[in-house]
């Protein structure tokens, strides 16, 4: 059994991958967006992520003890060692794909986090007291979006209602708890995550049905995140991002 | 408008007009202009709006391959900050009776221009620091003197710009002195941008006076202040000392300090390459055209939708 430092520093570890590979999926959005002032809403909820997961890095690093910086965790890992969700690192897509993906994981968070504050550990309450702020406007921001594709044109109603179909099989590990969640949560340490099922899939639906979409069947959910076993697109995304961590790995920037 | 207007009447506002801008006060949106003052402006304006949006482009090259979380977070704030800094202007110049839609159409089709700077490539991570320090230092030079430029918003709109280019200036200035602090290789890739950007940097300031073909009015107008080479000797003065203090060399070996005028001498600039680069044939011409339209052709379901959610919205609530 890990000790307590080794759980709290793998469940620093995810919450901080979540936040950074989501983070850089959202800046690729950077010229792209669907007009200015998204282009920006976007890159805002990017900077929010990039706070946060340098901030888990921080503690992440600090709980590790062998002199390793957040830099060196998130530059300096490979496929295998990541573990964040499948959901995070799935690709921009379409407009709509994003917003849904933003919706399904701002929402997921919503609850993850209020439940975070009440945790026994102090760094862990005190950034998610922080976070929570910050997800409030990212979930609202989703929201709208999909209200508004949902219920705006043909068009954008059957481009929301595919990408919400499309990954729904992403989200069913975001319940999951393994070994490590569940000894925190014996704790007061984490999140009890199976418990924050029904709250987010009541959440889903009412937005869903206000945005005159429908909720997916029950199908498969993939898993793997949590364990380092990703999609294709994981590896793709790191070597772009650490090329120049790994091309010089002596150099400071 | 003026064609209705009798002669002498048309006249006596033109000189009311002219002497106000003497004066120094503000012409704001409500009050009468020539059609000319406004043609400037609505030129250079959204000039200086497209090229806040198209910089977002090299900037944005890099962002997914940035070095560090801090790096990544200080370079996206930054481009955040351009792209904001193109919605402050596309508002002043809308005062001037022109749509957004209308100037992205005029920037798509090339009736606009953006600054030429912006059709050179960010090849390496050391053009983020040269385009920091060298392309936003020569932008705030240009900058701080339009914060008291005749057009209220525009002035206005400049006050604030002023304050977040400064933080730019700095952050690609901490980028190379960081670099020239590193490793051999990073002191030659920064070195490299260096000798890239030099040259395009002094270019930004336009032709010498003698051969600016838009200076006249807008200079009794007050839009302009300071004559493209004040500018450019100016930036050249700040910037010669601050690469001096870093170990980088300015490409330039007819670069030296004159005596006699307080300001460096420089070597004569390749005006046939910026001829050429504005005329179309630089390295991203095509390619940043191309992706602004791509941009915004993607997000035309998203802008419809939009719009017929309000619509929508609006029939309900009636």
């Amino acid at each position: 059994m890990a000790n307590i430092h080794e759980l709290k520093y793998t469940y620093s570890l995810r919450m901080a991958d979540n936040a950074w590979i989501l983070s850089h999926r959202l800046s690729e959005w950077c010229s792209n967006g669907p007009f200015l002032e998204e282009d920006l809403a976007l890159t805002n909820i990017a900077l929010d992520l990039i706070g946060r997961a340098q901030a888990f890095y921080n503690y992440a690093a600090e709980l590790e003890g062998k002199g390793r910086t957040a830099d060196d965790l998130a530059y300096r890992r490979n496929e295998r060692q990541y573990y964040n969700n499948l959901l995070v690192e799935m690709p921009n897509g379409n407009f709509a794909d994003t917003i849904a993906r933003q919706l399904y994981m701002s929402v997921y968070e919503y609850y993850f986090f209020m439940s975070l504050q009440n945790s026994k550990d102090e760094t862990f309450a005190a950034l998610a007291a922080k976070t929570l702020k910050e997800v409030k406007y990212h979930m609202a921001h989703a929201a709208d979006w999909t209200v508004r594709l949902g219920d705006g044109t043909e068009e954008s109603h059957e481009k929301m209602q595919q990408a919400i179909n499309n990954l729904w099989m992403y989200t069913g590990e975001l319940f999951e708890a393994d070994e490590t969640d569940t000894a925190l949560i014996a704790q007061g340490l984490g999140v009890d995550n199976p418990s924050l099922h029904s709250l987010w899939e009541t959440h889903i639906k009412n937005v869903l049905e206000e945005a005159k979409l429908s909720l997916p069947a029950a199908n498969y959910m993939q898993t793997g995140g949590r364990k380092g076993v990703h999609t294709e697109h994981l590896g793709h995304m790191l070597g772009e991002m650490q090329y120049l961590q790994r091309a010089y790995p002596d150099a400071k920037w | 408008m003026s064609s209705n207007t009798a002669p002498a009447i048309e006249d006596a506002r033109l000189s009311k007009f002219e002497e106000r801008v003497q004066k120094g006060d503000a012409i704001e949106p409500r009050d009468w202009m020539p059609e000319a003052y406004r043609k400037h402006l609505i030129r250079q304006i959204s000039q200086h709006a497209h090229s806040e949006v198209i910089g977002m482009q090299p900037e944005g090259n890099w962002i997914t391959r940035a070095p560090s979380i801090r790096a990544k977070q200080i370079l996206l704030a930054k481009i955040q900050d351009e792209g904001g800094h193109g919605l402050y202007l596309y508002s002043a110049a809308e005062t001037l009776g022109i749509s957004r839609e209308e100037m992205i159409e005029q920037l798509q089709t090339g009736k606009a221009k953006y600054s030429n700077i912006f059709n050179y490539p960010t090849l390496t991570w050391a053009d983020i620091g040269a385009i920091g320090w060298l392309v936003d230092g020569a932008a705030i030079v240009n900058q701080v003197s339009l914060q008291r430029t005749s057009y209220g918003p525009y002035s206005r709109a400049m006050v604030r710009i002023c304050k977040e280019e400064s933080f730019h200036q700095r952050q690609g200035y901490e980028i190379m002195a960081m670099m020239m602090k590193g490793t051999p290789e990073q002191r030659e890739m920064a070195q490299d941008a260096m000798n890239r950007w030099w040259w395009p940097s002094l270019m930004m300031f336009g032709p010498h006076d003698s051969d600016s073909p838009h200076s006249s009015d807008a200079f009794r107008w007050k839009i302009k202040r300071h004559s493209n080479d004040e500018l450019r000797t100016k930036f050249i003065d700040k910037t010669v000392q601050q690469a001096e203090v870093i170990g980088l060399t300015i490409p330039d070996p007819e670069l030296k300090w004159n005596e006699a005028t307080g300001h460096y001498d420089h070597g004569e600039i390749n005006w046939d390459e910026f001829y050429r680069v504005i005329q179309g044939n630089g390295q991203c011409n095509k390619q940043r055209i191309a992706h602004h339209k791509k941009a915004h052709n993607d997000g035309a379901w998203v802008r419809a939708a939009a719009e017929a959610y309000k619509v929508k919205q609006a029939v309900k609530n009636n």
